[in-house]
Formats: C-alpha cells, sequence, structure tokens
C-alpha cells in the first residue's frame, strides 16, 4: 500500500464515526482529492483482496472501517460488541415518509400513516435519526422535520438518492421523489402501460 | 382452562400486528382478496369493525376514524347515481389513493428494513470517550470515630495564645478640658506638653481627638513646620476674638 493508503487506513480505524473525504484529505498537506480517492481505492481493494476482517464502506457522507458479515454473530456471541436496537415498525414508518417528504410536519405524516405519530417523532429526534428543520408557513407555523446524516449510517446511505426510487417501487402512485422524473412522465406512462396502479395515480394527482 | 376467556383479548393481540387504520385496512383487502381499486366497501366495513371491536381506548381513535370514513363511503355508495356515468366521483377514490400511498409506505419501509439489518450486522469501531473516574462513595463513619479524629488533630497543635481584649472609650471632653486649661496658662505649647508620660494609647488618642476638634471650632491653631517636626499648638487670636 502506498503511505498514503495506509495513513488513511489508521485514521479510519482510530474513527468512531465516518469520515467524510474531504476531512481525510486535511490528513496529508499535500495529499489532493483526487489522491486520496485514489488512496481510498486502493484501501478497499487491499482489505477486499487480501482476505481482511474488516472492509471499506462509504455511507452517511463518509467513509468507515466495518466488519464484515459474516462475523457478527460470532462477535455478538461473544459480546465483545452489540448490535443496535432495531427500530419499530412504527419508527421505520415515520422514518420512511420524512425521508421522502422532507421537510414535512406532523399533520402530513399522520395523513399519510392514519395514526397519531407525536411520540415516534420524539423518539426518532432523541435518536438522532430526525430533526426539525424550520417551521411551516401557515397557521399554528408547525415544525417541519428531516433526516439527519446519522440517519444515512443507520441506513448504509451515501447519500438521500441512494433510497428506491419511486417508479422503482411496485405501486407508483406519484414520485415521492423527484430526482429524475417530472410528473408528467408517470402520467404518460400510466397512460401508455395502461397499468391500474400509474393509471390510479394519475387520477389520485389530479384529485389533490 | 384459561383459554376461552382469553378469547376476546386474542384480538387486542392480533391489532398489535398493525400499524395503523390503513396496515388494517390493506390486510383485510389483501385476505379477502378483493380489488383495491373496486372495494366492497360494506363488506370491507364491517369486518373492519369487527377487527377493532376490542381495541384498547388510547388506540381506538385512529381506527374510530377509519371506521367512521368507511361508513361514510358506504352510504354515498348507497346513493342513486346521475345518469351521467362520466361525472361521477367515485366516493372510495380518496381512500383509494391513501391505501395506495400507504402500500407505497410500506414498501419503502422493508427496503429500510433491509438496509437497517444489512448495516445492524456490521460492527464499526467501537470507540468510547474515556468517561471521567467515578466520584468517591460517601464517607462511613460513626460520630465516635469522628469526634476522636478531631480530638487527636486537636492534640498536636500547640494552645493558641489569646489576648484578652478590653474595650476602653476615648475620654475626648476630658482632654478638650485640659487642654484649654493648658491654653489659658501659656500661648503656646508643643504636643508633648499636654500628654502624661507613659501615657496609655488611649490617652494620646483622645488628646489628639480633642485637639482636632479644638482647632475645628477655631480655638487653637496647630502648626507642624517640617515633617516629623513636633507639633506647635498655638491659641487662634481670631478664635479668641470671637
Amino acid at each position: 500500500m502506498t503511505p498514503l493508503a495506509k495513513l488513511l487506513e489508521a485514521a479510519l480505524f482510530a474513527s468512531a464515526r465516518p469520515i467524510p473525504t474531504d476531512e481525510l484529505a486535511t490528513l496529508d498537506a499535500e495529499a489532493s482529492p483526487a489522491s486520496v480517492r485514489v488512496a481510498l481505492d486502493e484501501l478497499r481493494d487491499t482489505l477486499d483482496n487480501d482476505g481482511h476482517g474488516v472492509e471499506l464502506v462509504e455511507l452517511g457522507e463518509g467513509w468507515q472501517l466495518l466488519t464484515r458479515p459474516e462475523y457478527t454473530e460470532a462477535i455478538e456471541r461473544a459480546q465483545l460488541a452489540l448490535r443496535p436496537q432495531r427500530l419499530s415498525g412504527a419508527s421505520l414508518e415515520t422514518l420512511a415518509i420524512i425521508a421522502y417528504r422532507q421537510p414535512i410536519g406532523r399533520s402530513e405524516i399522520e395523513e399519510i400513516r392514519g395514526v397519531a405519530v407525536g411520540s415516534v417523532l420524539k423518539a426518532l429526534v432523541e435518536r438522532g435519526l430526525i430533526d426539525i428543520v424550520g417551521r411551516a408557513e401557515g397557521l399554528g407555523r408547525p415544525l417541519l422535520y428531516g433526516t439527519t446524516p446519522l440517519f444515512l449510517e443507520h441506513f448504509a446511505l451515501r447519500h438521500l438518492g441512494e433510497l428506491p426510487r419511486a417508479d422503482e417501487l411496485a405501486v407508483a402512485l406519484r414520485p415521492l421523489v423527484r430526482i429524475e422524473e417530472p410528473d408528467v412522465d408517470l402520467a404518460d406512462a400510466g397512460d401508455a402501460d395502461a397499468e391500474p396502479e400509474l393509471g390510479l395515480g394519475a387520477a389520485g394527482d389530479a384529485a389533490r | 382452562m384459561l383459554a376461552p376467556e382469553r378469547g376476546p383479548s386474542s384480538f387486542d393481540v392480533e391489532l398489535e400486528a398493525y400499524h395503523g387504520p390503513l396496515d388494517l385496512l390493506l390486510s383485510l383487502i389483501r385476505d379477502e382478496k378483493v380489488d383495491i381499486y373496486d372495494i366492497p366497501v360494506a363488506r370491507i366495513a364491517q369486518q373492519f369493525l369487527a377487527r377493532i371491536r376490542h381495541l384498547p381506548l388510547d388506540e381506538a381513535a385512529d381506527y374510530l376514524e377509519m371506521a367512521a370514513r368507511l361508513l361514510r363511503i358506504k352510504a354515498q355508495m348507497l346513493l342513486p347515481r346521475n345518469e351521467n356515468v362520466d361525472l361521477w366521483e367515485d366516493p372510495r377514490a380518496e381512500l383509494v389513493r391513501r391505501l395506495l400511498e400507504y402500500q407505497q409506505v410500506r414498501e419503502v419501509v422493508d427496503h429500510l428494513d433491509t438496509m437497517a439489518e444489512s448495516r445492524r450486522g456490521r460492527f464499526a469501531r467501537a470507540f468510547l470517550p474515556e468517561s471521567a473516574p467515578p466520584p468517591a462513595p460517601p464517607l462511613a463513619l460513626s460520630l465516635v470515630e469522628l469526634m476522636t479524629a478531631v480530638d487527636r488533630v486537636l492534640r498536636v497543635t500547640r494552645q493558641p495564645t489569646l489576648h484578652e481584649v478590653v474595650a476602653r472609650s476615648l475620654d475626648v471632653p476630658g482632654a478638650i478640658a485640659t487642654v484649654r486649661a493648658v491654653l489659658l496658662l501659656r500661648e503656646r505649647l508643643r504636643w508633648r506638653d499636654v500628654i502624661v508620660p507613659q501615657a496609655e494609647p488611649w490617652q494620646v488618642l483622645s488628646v489628639l481627638l480633642a485637639l482636632l476638634e479644638l482647632a475645628k471650632l477655631g480655638e487653637l491653631k496647630l502648626a507642624q513646620p517640617k515633617p516629623f517636626a513636633d507639633v506647635e499648638i498655638s491659641r487662634d487670636a481670631a478664635g479668641e476674638a470671637a
């Protein structure tokens, strides 16, 4: 390995949180972000190909060394480390809605889920997965929620764009995340496909 | 046999499996194998009500709101339709939209759950910052032990030398009388002339204050030719005239 790759390995080992690329670049004054990227690739290849128990993962807007999944059970059995608590169904539903619709207020989430979400929101804020990102205009200026970098870490996402796109879901009612496809495309697809979901989806949009 | 008595409460257990009224509705639609775009509202509403009958109160509100909605849609479906079918707006449309939207959320949840599980299965460095040392446990000793310790410490120290402080009031009026008497005899005098030999500090202070007081009243003048020289005291001619 090059000296830079070794330096990055040491820094990533020392950190408990993912380190962003530009922060890794500050480790060596002579290293450019480009050379850091090359070194990261080199480190990842070395860990993958030389048979290491850890791997380099890009997640949560940074890089982190993680143990490989095949060793999880043994590590947990020996109680050397504990897995974080699994999120409840209610938490996941609420997170899913926030992730796709942020910034979003409580009443909108309740409208979609059909249940009160006050306590769930509080718990998610306490866990650091979501945060208050502002206030909506309008009556009572309700709080708006959005996801945090810890959310990305929790789901091993690099960015929100890695969430499944609306058109990748079996039920494509209307685009939750507008990454590429504008509404018109969806409506057109619905007409062309004559798939009931898409057809109704367009109708649903119109109804709103 | 306890089992039959537990019968009704099994609904509660069953309902805990649902994440809300929309979830329950979706599962009914699945169980009944009906078309989500053509929901037989009467049948589904009846089953919905049957399932929520034994709901605990704190959860009931969300489900009851949906039950009311279903009954309203059921009533709307019974209304005679306009002859123009194209203008007829399906009262179920909004519910279907919400169900599909919720279905989509459930799908995203499945994705998120898979991703979270995959991440949970990989450990990061579990770095814990060194925590501060715990505070010392509270002292546990008896009063006797404490007194003995105090006694031991006191025995080591020397007996402190104590002074008895006696309050002495100054006699300024007396000193004023003395100074006046001396001034009657002599026009000028010196500081030492009005102080008795071997004077106590309180006597010196009394005379000092008496002199200052008389100077203020204009009965005498105080002069000191140079620093640390004897203070010269003389009758004040002006004061005398007044």
